[in-house]
């Protein structure tokens, strides 16, 4: 696109930060009460919610897993639960009546097929609100982004959650993203985190997710729209970060190997710097829970 | 129409106005508890590289040589003689699959399943074919525990034990309710509550007489009194605004509560602002009862 200089001369970018300078990072842990484990996080303009439940006895196919409150309203929910209820699958929404948990499940209770016998299932949902971009874009449930996301997020989590723990269960993390500005994927990375960390799963170490690009032979991290909507190579890496293993490294553009090892060490550093904040935050809502339940 | 209209406030987190500090070590995932190698490892530990690592966030918790991470919340983890309320989900050969609240459902065999009448008797082919007849998906039981390979097993051997008729339930976090001799209370402003282990509380209007039935199988349907509704409202929103600030739940501040909560009402109780003031209250009184 003529015009837009992705970096000036002096070394700021089209929002003013520098090239390894993350966006502003705010998170917040238990925000849903009924869930097992929820958390909201705020990457600059990305918003992301994440949900988890379990671990608990394994259903059957749970894909259709969660209708948000928000898309309750509509007419599909109330389709998708008559298809579902005249195949025969017995499937009871939860409402803030019967059961406490407000419209944010809908629990297929099926076939006992797909429960490991030495660990724990783990099934990931990735969904985008029609609201999250700039053009309203109603997204039907299966398509092909939202499972690949799930996909990636399945990987990324089967790495670090302890599944031995808990044979024969599932654990099913819902992620939701309320605006898309960049990053989603890291974004959802995190909220999940976050969320599995409040819900008292066992897990190996953080998950922390950022973006990175290459513009100019300088390495960007944590792109925004703008930056990737210019069509530069992008990859997205997911971290542990105390034993700097890499949990998930997604790349879909052309990049000259040599820039490989700068790219990738801009967005281990910035994946690094997520895990100071989300580890600040950790400890904030540990330490406020516990001096409110007294020693 | 009264209309009420609230606009969002920041709210101090209410640890500040406690004003005070945890003396735990607490600890996020990733985190190395200690290098020694003398510990044995409880839950919420792993080993990697000769140290000691959290795998969970929480608080931790030694004794003599085992070291544990509590975890803030989690799902119920079953212990022998818990007394837990559970949902029927399934009907199965010679057992039924209770939901509790745990990491799998947990069982309850036929076997050890209360006859009607209370008769000890070897249990038949009829009676397998008639499980359906005591109890259906979606009914509520109190239930001792058992536990097991990892599944908690259920059983209901006395007759305080079984089907539960008419009330209300609050599904809370496991963690939040204290450990207790006796989790069947009969609260004098005129309500009964079961605290269950597994974080379900079921309050039920106390039963006039307490007969020798059947192990409750006769559901009592009939009319509960406008009175005994309110009380038991009143309860289950006051368990809510514990449960929101995080305090134990016990028959004494579920009580304290009820009593700090009497001038408002009912439904004004799950406002946040009233909600604070109540707990502090109840809290307040918790510590002069023990000081």
């Amino acid at each position: 696109m003529a015009g837009l200089e992705l970096l000036s001369d002096q070394g700021y970018r089209v929002d003013g930060r520098r090239a390894g300078e993350l966006r502003k990072i705010q998170a917040r842990m238990g925000v849903f009460a009924q869930a097992d484990g929820s958390a909201y996080i705020e990457q600059g303009n990305t918003k992301a919610l994440a949900v988890v439940y379990g671990p608990h006895e394994a259903s059957g196919r749970a894909g259709w897993g969660i209708v948000w409150p928000w898309e309750l309203r509509g007419s599909r929910a109330e389709r998708w639960l008559g298809d579902l209820r005249g195949n025969g699958r017995r499937a009871s929404v939860y409402t803030a009546d019967a059961q406490h948990r407000i419209s944010l499940g809908v629990n297929i209770r099926g076939s006992r097929a797909r429960a490991l016998p030495d660990r724990a299932l783990v099934n990931c949902q990735y969904s985008s609100a029609t609201f999250s971009t700039g053009e309203r874009k109603r997204r039907p449930h299966g398509d092909r982004k939202s499972c690949e996301m799930g996909l990636q997020l399945r990987q990324t989590f089967e790495a670090a959650i302890l599944t031995q723990l808990h044979p024969r269960s599932q654990i099913d993390i819902y992620v939701q993203v309320l605006q898309a500005d960049g990053g989603t994927y890291a974004a959802c990375v995190n909220a999940a985190t976050l969320a599995v960390l409040d819900a008292g799963i066992p897990m190996r170490d953080f998950v922390c997710a950022c973006s990175a690009g290459f513009v100019d032979g300088t390495a960007l991290a944590d792109l925004s729209h703008v930056e990737e909507a210019a069509g530069g190579p992008q990859l997205a890496l997911a971290l542990l970060p105390a034993s700097g293993q890499i949990a998930l490294l997604e790349m879909d553009a052309r990049l000259h190997e040599d820039h490989l090892e700068r790219v990738l060490e801009a967005a281990a550093q910035a994946a690094r710097d997520v895990h100071t904040l989300l580890d600040r935050v950790v400890r904030q809502h540990v330490r406020e829970a516990s001096i409110l339940l007294g020693d | 129409m009264a209309m009420e209209m609230r606009l969002p406030v920041a709210r101090k987190p209410l640890s500040e106005r406690l004003g005070r500090d945890t003396k735990k070590h607490l600890v996020v995932p990733g985190d190395t508890i200690t290098t020694d190698t003398g510990f044995m490892r409880g839950h919420g530990t792993y080993m990697g590289e000769e140290k000691l690592i959290a795998s969970v966030a929480g608080s931790v918790e030694r004794v003599n040589k085992l070291i544990c991470v509590k975890a803030l919340k989690t799902r119920y983890i079953g212990e022998v003689g818990d007394i837990v309320v559970g949902r029927i989900t399934e009907v199965q050969q010679k057992r039924w699959k209770v939901e509790t609240n745990s990491r799998l459902d947990s069982v309850l065999l036929l076997s050890s399943m209360n006859l009607p009448g209370g008769e000890l008797r070897r249990r038949s082919a009829e009676d397998e074919l008639a499980m359906r007849g005591f109890l259906q998906e979606g009914d509520l039981i109190s239930v001792q525990a058992v536990f097991s390979d990892g599944a908690v097993s259920l059983h209901t051997r006395s007759l305080k034990y079984g089907k539960l008729g008419q009330g209300v339930l609050v599904q809370v976090s496991p963690s939040l309710v204290k450990r207790q001799k006796t989790h069947f209370h009969d609260l004098p402003c005129g309500a009964s509550v079961i605290l269950g282990n597994n974080g379900f509380i079921w309050i039920y209007p106390t039963p006039e007489h307490k007969e020798e039935e059947a192990g409750g199988f006769i559901a009592n349907l009939e009319p509960v009194s406008l009175a005994d509704r309110e009380v038991i409202s009143r309860l289950r929103n006051c368990i809510i605004s514990l449960v929101t600030q995080r305090m134990m739940l016990y028959d004494t501040s579920i009580l304290y509560c009820y009593e700090a909560s009497l001038p408002h009402q009912i439904k004004d109780i799950l406002k946040p602002e009233i909600m604070e003031e109540i707990v502090m209250e109840t809290r307040q009184r918790l510590l002069e009862q023990e000081g």
